[in-house]
């Protein structure tokens, strides 16, 4: 396996504030990475910084090995990076089937309209929304707009996948679906990067773990490397009570 | 495998056949009042539709539409008056003006976001209306006007006339179509993601500034050819009447009034407002309180049927749903 997602010495500063210090991490081809952290730490900066939405301050961020600093959002879609954000924004006017469509005319695939409602018609099926097609994205509940959300950056056609906090707010049952729809896009081909704060889900499903804390990587490896880290009991979850829940949590 | 719902209801056909069939009374019955008043109503309905595939569809708000069918207007008066080209091809070539100005001009101020660029369209069309005044070539403030014997080349004032509502006729149904077509394009769909939310649509793939610049120029290209009719039939242009603000308003009325992003709202609600405009303006009790009274409509339209009329329509009748877009 090589790299498909390579950060080198990524800073992203805000003024004063550098959100992102120095990190550099690989992601596999066909893996799954969990980027972990408390609040704060940096992890949703790393992906604005990876799909273009900010502009690093230094270092390079390596997309099959080529360069993508600097690239327009949109190029770097098309190229074959799609995400799902953790604030979901559905199209609230335009029905859940076009939203997933959106995704599959304008990602990577570039497909034409009617071939994209096909292509989103089989993304719904597989995500479970298939009976809310022609609803209004803005009538569904907070569960289906998150699956609506990782539905229409499936639909692209993606290499990578970044996926920002989708299990945040579902129930324990939704989970675990998510789970297996997790494990299906994997074995489907696309690389996936998520942020997750369900240590659970996030030392389960990923091959590799990275931690950020402050905006600083302080560990990088398998999920039974990084919970065995000591500077990732001791910093980043200082907290024993945290430290105790992710041993307990252990595969 | 879930069932995508199909397009095979008819209702572009439709549409165009109802407007087509209203826009030939005249011309069948030789009554030329009539020809006049739905002349004014085609092109309402034109500036209507076109404004609402960037207003209604991308969902920037221009109010200075107009802009483009003075420009249309000048360009093809011009053509016709100084070099003597044929109507037909002065109403094309005077196109490329009014799509040079939404390219470059589309460009810079589509970067802006809501009120500002609304308040940018009035500033174009505010300083397109100076330059005119103020440009020696096309007349300056007192505008150009043709000499009577240019029509002799199209058989006399009368059937130069009848050419100039055909052309409108044509160019309102041309206007019609091509929004229905963005509507149900790729690029349509792009257009509404920015519309809803323009952060999301480059993070799906979409190139902003690209698609709003396209969809501005298709907006300003009907209008043109409108107004080169227009200014033929009138045989005067001023920068007064090519660039009249109030008359940009009203088309974002109509839109307003119609339903905002719909195929079919435009060409209602221009048909309605100017039907109601000519009721209001021929009641000797009502016809000063013509404007005070379009603008309650607007309210009530505004606060109480966001969708406009064919939200009514649709919301009341669930047979005409699937027919009305």
């Amino acid at each position: 396996m090589s790299a498909l997602l390579a950060l080198r010495g990524v800073t992203v500063a805000f003024g004063g504030l550098v959100a992102v210090d120095d990190v550099s991490f690989d992601v596999e081809e066909g893996s799954i990475t969990g980027l972990i952290g408390p609040n704060g730490a940096g992890k949703s900066t790393v992906f604005n910084a990876v799909n273009g939405v900010y502009r690093p301050r230094a270092g390079s961020i390596l997309f099959d090995g080529r360069d993508i600093v600097g690239m327009p959002s949109q190029r770097i879609a098309r190229l074959g990076i799609a995400r799902a954000h953790q604030v979901v924004r559905p199209l609230t006017d335009l029905t859940v089937l076009d939203n997933v469509t959106v995704g599959a005319c304008f990602g990577r695939d570039g497909l034409g309209l009617a071939a994209g409602r096909r292509r989103a018609a089989g993304v719904l099926e597989q995500l479970g929304l298939a009976d809310r097609a022609s609803q209004p994205a803005g009538s569904l509940n907070v569960a289906q707009k998150k699956r609506l959300e990782l539905a229409r950056a499936v639909a692209a056609g993606p290499r990578l996948l970044l996926a920002d906090e989708v299990l945040a707010g579902l129930n324990p049952h939704e989970v675990d679906e998510m789970l297996g729809v997790f494990a299906s896009i994997r074995d489907a081909g696309v690389t996936i990067l998520m942020i997750e704060h369900l240590m659970q889900a996030v030392m389960h499903l990923s091959d590799q773990v990275v931690v950020l804390d402050y905006g600083r990587l302080i560990a990088v490896g398998t999920p039974a490397e990084v919970q065995a880290d000591p500077a990732v009991v001791e910093a980043y979850l200082g907290d024993p009570r945290a430290a105790e829940r992710l041993m307990a949590d252990e595969p | 495998m879930l069932r995508l719902r199909g397009r095979s209801r008819p209702f572009l056909p439709v549409l165009l056949l109802i407007v087509a069939v209203v826009a030939a009374v005249p011309l069948v019955t030789g009554n030329p009042s009539m020809r006049e008043e739905l002349f004014f109503m085609l092109l309402l309905v034109t500036l209507a539709t076109s404004v609402n595939v960037i207003t209604g569809y991308t969902g920037y708000v221009s109010f200075g539409h107009i802009v483009f069918f003075g420009l249309g207007g000048y360009g093809a008066f011009w053509l016709m008056q100084a070099l003597g080209v044929h109507f037909l091809v002065a109403a094309v070539l005077g196109v490329i003006p009014a799509v040079l100005v939404a390219a470059v001009v589309g460009a810079a101020v589509l970067r802006l976001r809501g009120a500002y660029f609304a308040l940018a369209t009035l500033g174009i069309l505010e300083a397109t209306k100076a330059f005119m005044t103020n440009f020696d070539p096309a007349g300056g403030a007192v505008g150009l006007s043709f000499n009577f014997s240019i029509y002799a080349q199209y058989g006399g004032a009368k059937s130069a006339a009848e050419l100039a509502y055909v052309f409108m006729a044509l160019v309102a149904l041309a206007a019609i179509a091509a929004s229905y077509l963005v509507r149900h394009a790729k690029f349509g769909l792009a257009l509404m993601t920015i519309r809803e939310d323009q952060d999301a649509a480059v993070v799906l793939g979409i190139d902003p500034a690209r698609t709003k610049v396209a969809a501005f120029v298709i907006s300003a290209v009907f209008p043109a050819l409108a107004g080169a009719a227009f200014f033929f039939k009138n045989g005067i242009i001023e920068p007064g009447s090519a660039f009249d603000l109030t008359r940009s308003i009203e088309s974002l009325v109509m839109v307003v009034l119609g339903g905002v992003g719909t195929v079919a709202g435009p060409v209602i609600g221009a048909a309605v407002y100017e039907w109601l405009r000519g009721f209001l303006i021929t009641s000797p009790a009502l016809a000063s309180f013509q404007l005070t009274i379009a603008g309650v409509l607007l309210l009530v339209v505004v606060l109480f049927a966001t969708s406009g009329l064919v939200g009514v329509l649709r919301a009341r009748f669930p047979a005409v749903r699937e027919w009305l877009e």
